[in-house]
């Protein structure tokens, strides 16, 4: 499969089968690996070839795709759709039909299981920039997906709140792929994918991966 | 006017139906009007006032922060209608527009936005022979108000960052200055949005919206 946007290809001759519960995704800026996380749940459709998610076309099955593919953006703030904490979390639920009653029970656990539940009622754009990466995270995980793409969740976090987000990731129960510069946070993952210029480079243990990343970015100038 | 987000405290006017306050708040807008004298007028303004701290228990502040933020229209407001129209007039004008800024901030701080929302699809429901999606209507007014703040936020940032820079803090080239940048990013983070809201479910039946982005990579 492969992807360009117009006459630019951003990703080319890529064929990937993910089945572990953990899949980091590392390169330098540039290298494809958004996008490659955009075509896990249909944001993105390649121009060439087929993504298919429990055998399921990105392109012909958007909706189911998405309903089990949840998606963690880098910057919380441009995901964070409702003015407070609770009804964001709601917002995903209320797209999915579900009933108010219940709706109102999975927002709450969601919430306590994250420690928001006392911001519940809480402008969003109070909150510090760990909780609103938390509060992004506790909005896809309360549409209970199967799977779960983040993209860079750590990037805009100090050390403290970079933990945290790691350490809930490491917690999640479903199959998770990362797309992060924070290689620390890899740490415990069963496979490393390594893009380069729109290609997969690399793929392999994370010890292994991480070591062709750092030896391809030290022969750049 | 600063926005009076929902503030929480269990009172019964945050129980009262979402549609008995917007109707209580036409109400109060339509008599501060029609009964244009100062007893009624003033009157009205001291329940909203009443209501306000006494039965739905807002903190002061909130209800100052409302105050403040048109202070300066009273004052020019004030001025010309004293002039025009004297003492009485201008009292009048000012208790007239305390009484619907103030109300308006109850209504605000006491109703949640999905309940708010819930009314205006309500209302724009008729609309659907016309092919409006009432759904689409409250998405947008929540995430108005979401991003009034956050569009705020990104543009001090840029004035910050153009001081820190020596650049122009106030006046119109400030604002000349910081309206390109913060369109830029407004435009990026809209970007994101819309991709964030597919993610999310809020347009299901539609294949994936619009066309790719050409930056990222």
């Amino acid at each position: 499969m492969g992807h360009s946007y117009g006459a630019r290809t951003v990703l080319a001759d890529l064929t990937v089968r993910l089945t572990e519960r953990r899949v980091g995704v590392v390169g330098a800026n540039g290298s494809g690996k958004s996008t490659f996380a955009r075509l896990l749940n249909g944001l993105v459709v390649p121009t060439e070839g087929t993504v298919t998610v429990d055998s399921l076309d990105t392109r012909t099955a958007t909706r189911a795709v998405r309903r089990r593919v949840g998606f963690v953006f880098q910057d919380p703030d441009a995901q964070i759709v409702h003015p407070t904490v609770a009804e964001d979390v709601a917002f995903g639920l209320e797209n999915m039909g579900v009933a108010p009653a219940e709706r109102a029970e999975r927002v709450a656990e969601v919430l306590t299981r994250y420690g928001l539940a006392g911001h519940a009622d809480h402008p969003a754009h109070l909150l510090s920039g760990g909780q609103k990466q938390l509060l992004a995270l506790a909005g896809v995980l309360v549409m209970r997906p199967a799977r779960i793409v983040l993209d860079e969740p750590t990037t805009l976090l100090d050390l403290l709140n970079a933990r945290r987000v790691a350490l809930l990731v490491a917690e999640l129960e479903q199959s998770v792929v990362v797309v992060t510069h924070d290689l620390p946070l890899l740490e415990g993952f069963d496979r490393v994918l390594v893009f380069d210029t729109g290609r997969l480079v690399a793929d392999d243990s994370p010890a292994a991966a991480i070591a062709a990343y750092r030896s391809l970015m030290a022969g750049r100038p | 006017m600063t926005l009076a987000l929902y503030v929480p405290t269990g009172s019964p006017v945050h129980r009262a139906p979402a549609g008995a306050k917007l109707l209580t708040l036409v109400a109060v807008s339509v008599v501060v009007f029609a009964v244009p004298t100062l007893p009624v007028v003033g009157g009205v303004l001291a329940a909203v006032v009443l209501v306000g701290l006494g039965v739905a228990r807002l903190p002061p502040a909130l209800l100052g922060r409302q105050v403040r933020a048109v202070l300066w229209w009273l004052v020019a407001l004030a001025i010309v209608t004293g002039v025009v129209g004297g003492v009485a007039g201008a009292a009048l004008v000012v208790l007239r527009l305390l009484a619907l800024v103030l109300a308006a901030a109850v209504v605000t701080a006491t109703t949640r936005v999905t309940e708010l929302v819930a009314v205006v699809e309500w209302l724009c429901s008729p609309l659907r022979v016309f092919g409006v999606r009432p759904a689409r209507i409250g998405l947008l007014i929540a995430m108005t108000l979401r991003f009034i703040p956050l569009v705020a936020e990104r543009a001090e940032r840029i004035r910050e960052a153009q001081a820190a820079r020596g650049g122009t803090v106030r006046g119109i080239r400030a604002w000349t200055t910081t309206a390109v940048p913060l369109l830029v990013q407004v435009l990026q983070m809209a970007h994101t949005t819309a991709e964030a809201l597919d993610a999310r479910g809020a347009d299901d039946d539609a294949p994936p919206a619009r066309p790719p982005s050409r930056g990222r990579r």
